[in-house]
C-alpha cells in the first residue's frame, strides 16, 4: 500500500519534537478526519534554522510530516512557501490516492508556522495555542452511507446516493437530514425517535 | 498458523480438513448440482450434505438455509428481502446504529425505494437496549435488523430479547451473525429470529461461501433473479467446492466449539486484562460480560490506529483498527462514535482478534511489543503533549 520511502520516514520520522523556543508554530487538521499536525518553526537570518513536528495520525501522515521537515530545513521562508503538497507526495513516491489529503495536510502545517512567525515579527496578536488553522474538516471528508468523498464546495449533498446531510449538533459530524438519530454517534436528532 | 495473527475479524485460515473436504470439487468432480446426470447428482448431493451440516450448526432445517457468496449478501438479502417482500404491510425498518455497513447501506437503498427507517442507538459498551427497539416499532415497521455480536467491540447483544418483543407485534426480525456464528453456540429456535447471516471464513472456512437461514413460512424476495437454484432465493450456479468447504467447517465448529472457547477465553482476558495495566490511557471496549471468547478490542488513547497496526505489522503481529485512516474512507468508526467515544479517541481504536492455536507466546509477545509502540507513537502526538500540559499545569 505504502511505497518503501513513505514507510522508511514513517517508521524513522526525522525532526519529530517540540521546540519550546519556536519562532513560529501552525497547527491543521483535527482528529475528526484522522490526522492532526503541529510544526514549529525556528528562523535564524530569513532561514529556517531548525523544524520540528508533532503528528497524530497515520502512517501517510507521520511520512508527509516527516518529509516537509526534512524539505524545509535550511530553505529561505520563500522557498518554504513554495513547497507544495504535490512535491511532497511526490518526494516519497507517491502516497494512496485516498490518503493524498494528508499530504495537504503537511505542506499547511509547514505554511501556518511561517505565517504565524511572520504575524509575530508583524507585531501581530499570536493565536491561542491549540486552535487549528485551515483545512478544516469538521463537516467529515466522505459520505456516512456510500464512502464517496463529498464535494468540497458541497459538503452537504451526496451525488452518489442523492442524500441530504445536516450536522450532528451532539458529534458534528454529517448524518441525513431529517434522521431521527444520527448515524455517526447514535444520539437523538430531535423530532421524532 | 501464525501464533501472531489476531485478525480472526477480517479472516480465520482455512482448516486443512476444509480443504480437504473441498479438493475432489476443484478436481476431479465438477459437474453441476442442477444437472440430472451422475456428475451432477453427485455434486448435488455434496451441496445438500453441506446444509445440512450448516442448519446444524444454528438449529435450523436444512431447507431453511440459503447459500449465499459472502456475509454482505447474505445481508443485503435479509434486509432488502424481507423488507420488501412485506411492504404491502409497511414500509419501515429498524436497525441498531452499529450495524455492519451492509446492513446500513441495504437500508439506505430501501429508502431510495420510499421505505423509512430508524436507527436505535446503543450504549457505551455497545449494547442494544431491547427497550429502545420497542420504542422505535412504528404500526407501519415490517422488520427489525440487529446484529447478535459486534465485530469492532465484541458485544453480544440481547437478540432474543428483541426478538420476543417483536414477535407479538408481527414484526420480522433478521440478526447478522457473521462475527458470532462458529464461536458462540447459537440456536435459531431459541434465538426466536425469522433471518440469520453468517460466513464461513468466520469459522475457518472459505471465504466466497455463506449463508443466509430465513424461517420456513417466511416470505423474501431474491435478490439474483435466475434458476431455481437455492428454492428460487439465489439465481446461479452453486459454487460447489466452496459450500462443501462451508458445510465441513460448520461440522468441525459444532464438534470443537466448546473448546475453542475454553482456549480462547483466558487468553483473551490476559489481553484484556494486561493492556489496561501496561499502557496508560487505553480503555477496554465494549462488554466485559457478553462478550465473543475470541475478541479483545481497546481504544489506545492520544495514538491513532493505523500507526499501531503497521509497527505491529513489522513486528510479525496482525491485527485490524477501526479508525479513519485504516478505512479507504476516512471516517472514524461509527460503531465507536455510537457508543460515545469521541473522534480523538476512536482513532485509537484496536482489535486483537484471536484464532484457534492461538498461544500463550503470542499473547506474551504482543504484551512485550505493544507498548513501546504505544510509547513511540505518543512521543510524536501534539495530542498526548497537549495533554500532558494540561496535566502538568
Amino acid at each position: 500500500m505504502y511505497s518503501e520511502k513513505v514507510m522508511d520516514h514513517f517508521a524513522n520520522p526525522r525532526n519529530v519534537g517540540v521546540l519550546a523556543d519556536a519562532d513560529g508554530v501552525g497547527q491543521v487538521g483535527n482528529p475528526v478526519c484522522g490526522d492532526m499536525m503541529t510544526f514549529y518553526v525556528k528562523v535564524e537570518a530569513g532561514r529556517l534554522k531548525d523544524v520540528k513536528f508533532q503528528t497524530f495520525g497515520c502512517g501517510a501522515a507521520i511520512a508527509v510530516s516527516s518529509m516537509v521537515s526534512e524539505m524545509a530545513k535550511g530553505k529561505t521562508l520563500d522557498e518554504a512557501m513554495a513547497i507544495t503538497n504535490e512535491l511532497v507526495a511526490e518526494e516519497l513516491g507517491g502516497l494512496p490516492k485516498n490518503k493524498m489529503h494528508c499530504s495537504n495536510l503537511g505542506a499547511d502545517a509547514l505554511h501556518e508556522a511561517i505565517k504565524n512567525y511572520r504575524d509575530r515579527q508583524a507585531g501581530q496578536a499570536v493565536p491561542a495555542a491549540g486552535a487549528p488553522a485551515g483545512h478544516e474538516h469538521e463537516e467529515g471528508c466522505a459520505c456516512p452511507y456510500c464512502d464517496t468523498a463529498l464535494d468540497e464546495h458541497n459538503k452537504a449533498f451526496c451525488r452518489a446516493c442523492k442524500v441530504e446531510f445536516e450536522e450532528c449538533p451532539a458529534c458534528g459530524g454529517i448524518t441525513k437530514k431529517g434522521d431521527p438519530v444520527c448515524i455517526q454517534c447514535g444520539r437523538p436528532l430531535g423530532g421524532k425517535g | 498458523m501464525s501464533s501472531t495473527y489476531f485478525d480472526h475479524i477480517a479472516a480465520t485460515p482455512v482448516r486443512p480438513e476444509v480443504f480437504e473436504a473441498m479438493r475432489p470439487y476443484l478436481t476431479g468432480s465438477y459437474g453441476n448440482p442442477q444437472s440430472l446426470h451422475a456428475a451432477g447428482r453427485e455434486a448435488s448431493e455434496a451441496v445438500d450434505a453441506a446444509r445440512e451440516e450448516v442448519a446444524a450448526l444454528i438449529g435450523a432445517a436444512a431447507s431453511e438455509i440459503t447459500f449465499t457468496a459472502t456475509g454482505s449478501e447474505a445481508n443485503n438479502l435479509a434486509v432488502k428481502g424481507l423488507a420488501t417482500g412485506q411492504q404491502a404491510r409497511g414500509k419501515h425498518v429498524v436497525v441498531s446504529a452499529i450495524e455492519h455497513s451492509s446492513v446500513l447501506n441495504s437500508v439506505k437503498a430501501l429508502e431510495r425505494s420510499g421505505f423509512s427507517s430508524t436507527l436505535v442507538p446503543v450504549d457505551r459498551e455497545g449494547r442494544i437496549d431491547p427497550a429502545d427497539v420497542e420504542k422505535a416499532l412504528t404500526k407501519d415497521t415490517v422488520l427489525v435488523s440487529v446484529m447478535l455480536a459486534n465485530s469492532e467491540v465484541g458485544t453480544i447483544e440481547p437478540v432474543a430479547e428483541i426478538a420476543a418483543l417483536c414477535r407479538p407485534r408481527n414484526v420480522l426480525v433478521h440478526t447478522d451473525a457473521v462475527a458470532a456464528v462458529g464461536s458462540i453456540p447459537i440456536d435459531v429456535r431459541a434465538l426466536g429470529v425469522d433471518a440469520l447471516s453468517l460466513a464461513g471464513d468466520q469459522f475457518y472456512g472459505p471465504k466466497g461461501a455463506a449463508a443466509l437461514y430465513v424461517r420456513k413460512g417466511v416470505r423474501i424476495l431474491p435478490l439474483i433473479d435466475g434458476g431455481i437454484q437455492e428454492g428460487g432465493r439465489r439465481g446461479g450456479t452453486e459454487n460447489v467446492p466452496g459450500l462443501v468447504g462451508l458445510g465441513k467447517a460448520a461440522a468441525l465448529a459444532r464438534a470443537e466449539r466448546d473448546a475453542r472457547t475454553a482456549a480462547l477465553v483466558p487468553l483473551r482476558d490476559r489481553l484484556l486484562d494486561e493492556l489496561p495495566r501496561r499502557i496508560p490511557h487505553v480503555l477496554v471496549t465494549g462488554s466485559r460480560t457478553a462478550r465473543l471468547p475470541h475478541h479483545a478490542s481497546f481504544c489506545v488513547e492520544f495514538v491513532e490506529g493505523e500507526g499501531m497496526l503497521l509497527f505491529l505489522d513489522m513486528k510479525g503481529i496482525a491485527v485490524s483498527s477501526g479508525s479513519a485512516c485504516t478505512s479507504k474512507s476516512l471516517k472514524a468508526s461509527h460503531v465507536l462514535l455510537a457508543m460515545g467515544y469521541d473522534h480523538a479517541v476512536a482513532q485509537g481504536s484496536l482489535v486483537f482478534s484471536l484464532i484457534e492455536g492461538t498461544a500463550a507466546a503470542g499473547i506474551g509477545l504482543v504484551l512485550e511489543a505493544f507498548p513501546p509502540i504505544v510509547e513511540r507513537l505518543r512521543a510524536m502526538s501534539p495530542l498526548y503533549t497537549e495533554f500532558l500540559k494540561q496535566r502538568g499545569s
